[in-house]
């Protein structure tokens, strides 16, 4: 019996090991945006080019998450990106002209929406769509500009 | 033809059907292109200790492992108290191995399980018993071979012949109708010899349990058989009881019961001419 | 020529012959497994406690000195780029995604895997496998499938463990002895991997963990029944989990990616 007993308490300190491993990698390792609200609104925004950004993605305002992307799709006409993201209801007074900016977090980071403040007097609301983006910037474009104004600039 | 060939049981049917506990008429059983057994008949009488002798290699371990399936013969049937055993289900095949018990050679007691638990197994795997009467049970059997207060010890702890004597406990847990032993006194010292002896007599007579031995310890068979079966080339070359074996006439016979290096069963195993083959005249 | 044709022909013959009787051999398994997890799930905390708990030791160590490897490379490659901070991402991906799983696959096969083996040889070179057979136990549930699923179980939490006390072993490397910013390991870490990421580590430690113990149990059950044979069967096990391991992680990176 003694034996049983302490295969029982090494098979159950084992598997609770297990489980804190498994615990720890979900929450300490992943969810680094940290947001999370019971009442959100949804807004979208429109932008020709989203470079890498995806679900779940944070979405900032001078530097602090208010909301996360939910769903990022394509527009057959017009041929742009629509993103969809909600934002904590507390939050309802963001100007409806404010600037979204698809930005990138550090050098190897991953990318992130950006929201600069507009002066109007109406606010974002469920169902809102942004009017001013801006989208982000893909490293060869930037690169491959800076060559032509190079090129262009030793002419002149 | 050898002076104690078997008969066909013929001569009274309803008597037989009583008597003859195991029957196997006519197997054919090989392994590959090895023939192990061809035209192989048997009896096996209810209450009886009955001893299947052998040369190494004649395939006694094999006729076991045929008689309580876990092989299947080519050719031929065997029957077990009238039923033929190639014919039952897996679950009827598993209700028929309840009343075999079997001792293997070198005990087979399971390495992660104590004395007790081992003796114990078949009735925690079949019974729904509980612990008190399992206790009992089981004591009682570790009791009849003398071994009660090694209860508690680990398979790897025993001796020999005390492992034996566990599996013989085991193998007499669930109350069989017959009992198997595959060389049951291979390794051991003359005492413990002598008390696997004694037991195998005690737990036959004293419990009516029909008992088959696998051997060729001429002497302790002797001792203990009640008939015999000396088993070459895949056939039953002689039967009878020890004693009769003993005086037969057939060369065979005398030679594995005398154990005369040479006969029959030829000391040299087949090869080329000696001096053929020393002088080389088959290197081209 | 002829010859060289036959014998090819032959052993392709066999090997698939193998690999049906292996296949068969699986759905045994399976098919006796949930009678097995229910009615006797004693035998499977045994089997956990014999292959999970009784790893830990290894499973540990090697999982501390691996973090702490990565923390070295990690730290001297990215430096160049000025981007040691990512240090953090860099060791969680690595462990949790392939390190984690991978390497506790083949310590496992190591450890528990011959173990498995060589005790299910030994039964059957003891005839214990014959003797059960004979009291009426169908070794195949009452052995096989316990130890099986121990295997299974144990996998993902040796793996979970690997990749938490390698991460440990990263951030004691790249922290405390290289000095980079402890919020900054954390948070990049935390902000880039995500949910998909451990959740394929968790799909890989299962895959492996029903290969690993599989090969285990059907080497040590068809060892041949001699000290020799069982010998053999232990030494196959640790070379084919390897291979199978190796194998399916490629093919499971490759779909996931």
């Amino acid at each position: 019996m003694q034996q049983t007993r302490s295969v029982e308490v090494g098979t159950g300190l084992f598997v609770l090991l297990g489980m804190g491993a498994l615990f720890f990698l979900t929450t300490q390792t992943t969810g680094g945006d940290d947001f999370s609200a019971d009442e959100t609104y949804t807004v979208e925004a429109r932008f020709e080019n989203i470079g890498s950004l995806r679900n779940r993605a944070p979405v900032a305002m001078s530097g602090v998450t208010i909301g996360r992307v939910t769903s990022v799709k394509f527009d057959r006409v017009t041929l742009e990106a629509v993103v969809g993201f909600v934002i904590d209801a507390q939050f309802n007074q963001i100007p409806d002209d404010s600037d979204a900016t698809i930005l990138t977090s550090g050098i190897l980071g991953s990318q992130y929406i950006g929201l600069q403040a507009g002066g109007s007097d109406t606010y974002l609301e469920d169902g809102s769509e942004m009017l001013f983006t801006q989208s982000a910037i893909v490293l060869e474009n930037l690169i491959g500009k800076f060559l032509v104004n190079a090129g262009s600039g030793g002419e002149d | 033809m050898p002076a104690f060939q078997i008969e066909a049981n013929i001569s009274n049917p309803l008597n037989d059907l009583a008597e003859n506990l195991i029957e196997i008429h006519d197997l054919k059983y090989s392994r590959g292109p090895r023939v192990i057994f061809e035209g192989l008949n048997l009896v096996i009488k209810r209450g009886e200790i009955t001893a299947l002798m052998g040369p190494s290699g004649t395939g006694k371990t094999t006729l076991l492992r045929l008689i309580t399936r876990q092989l299947i013969p080519q050719h031929g049937t065997i029957h077990v108290d009238g039923v033929d055993i190639s014919k039952l289900s897996l679950a009827q095949l598993y209700q028929l191995r309840t009343r075999f018990g079997m001792l293997f050679q070198n005990g087979a007691l399971l390495t992660d399980l104590s004395v007790f638990e081992n003796v114990a197994f078949p009735l925690r795997e079949h019974t729904k018993l509980t612990n008190r009467l399992i206790r009992h049970v089981v004591l009682t059997k570790l009791h009849a071979v003398g071994l009660r207060g090694a209860a508690d010890m680990m398979p790897a702890e025993l001796s020999g012949g005390m492992a034996r004597r566990v599996a013989l406990a085991r193998a007499m847990v669930m109350d069989p109708d017959i009992l198997i032993y595959d060389e049951p006194f291979v390794g051991l010292d003359p005492i413990s010899m002598g008390v696997i002896v004694r037991l195998v007599r005690r737990m036959n007579d004293a419990l009516g349990i029909t008992s088959i031995i696998v051997s060729h310890d001429v002497e302790e068979i002797a001792t203990v058989a009640d008939r015999s079966f000396l088993i070459s080339n895949g056939k039953v070359a002689a039967s009878g009881s020890p004693d009769e074996l003993k005086v037969a006439q057939s060369d065979l016979v005398r030679q594995f019961m005398h154990g005369m290096a040479d006969g029959p069963v030829a000391f040299h195993f087949d090869a080329p001419g000696y001096e053929e083959q020393l002088l080389g005249r088959d290197a081209e | 020529m002829n010859k060289l044709l036959r014998e090819i022909y032959n052993n392709g013959i066999e090997f698939v012959r193998t690999f049906g009787a292996f296949q068969l051999f699986f759905m045994r398994l399976l098919r006796h497994s949930p009678g097995i997890l229910i009615r006797r799930f004693d035998l499977v905390i045994m089997q956990v406690f014999n292959t999970g708990a009784l790893s830990l030791v290894i499973i540990m160590v090697s999982g501390l000195f691996v973090g702490g490897v990565l923390g070295l490379q990690g730290y001297s490659n990215l430096a160049r780029f000025n981007a040691e901070d990512s240090i953090g991402v860099f060791a969680a991906f690595g462990l949790v995604k392939e390190l984690g799983p991978v390497i506790t696959a083949l310590l496992f096969a190591g450890r528990a895997g011959t173990s498995l083996a060589s005790e299910i040889g030994l039964m059957k070179a003891t005839d214990q496998l014959s003797a059960m057979e004979m009291m009426a136990v169908n070794p195949v549930p009452r052995v096989l499938v316990p130890r099986f699923l121990g295997g299974v179980i144990a996998m993902p939490f040796l793996a979970a463990i690997f990749s938490m006390i390698g991460l440990f072993g990263t951030h004691l490397v790249a922290v405390e002895l290289l000095s980079v910013d402890v919020g900054a390991f954390w948070q990049q870490m935390q902000s880039t991997v995500e949910l998909e990421d451990i959740n394929e580590g968790i799909l890989k430690s299962i895959v492996f963990g029903v290969a690993a113990s599989l090969i285990a149990v059907w080497e040590g059950y068809n060892a041949i029944p001699t000290a020799e044979g069982v010998g053999r069967a232990t030494t196959r096990t640790v070379v084919i989990t390897a291979i199978a391991v190796l194998i399916f992680d490629f093919m499971i990176t490759a779909v996931m990616l």
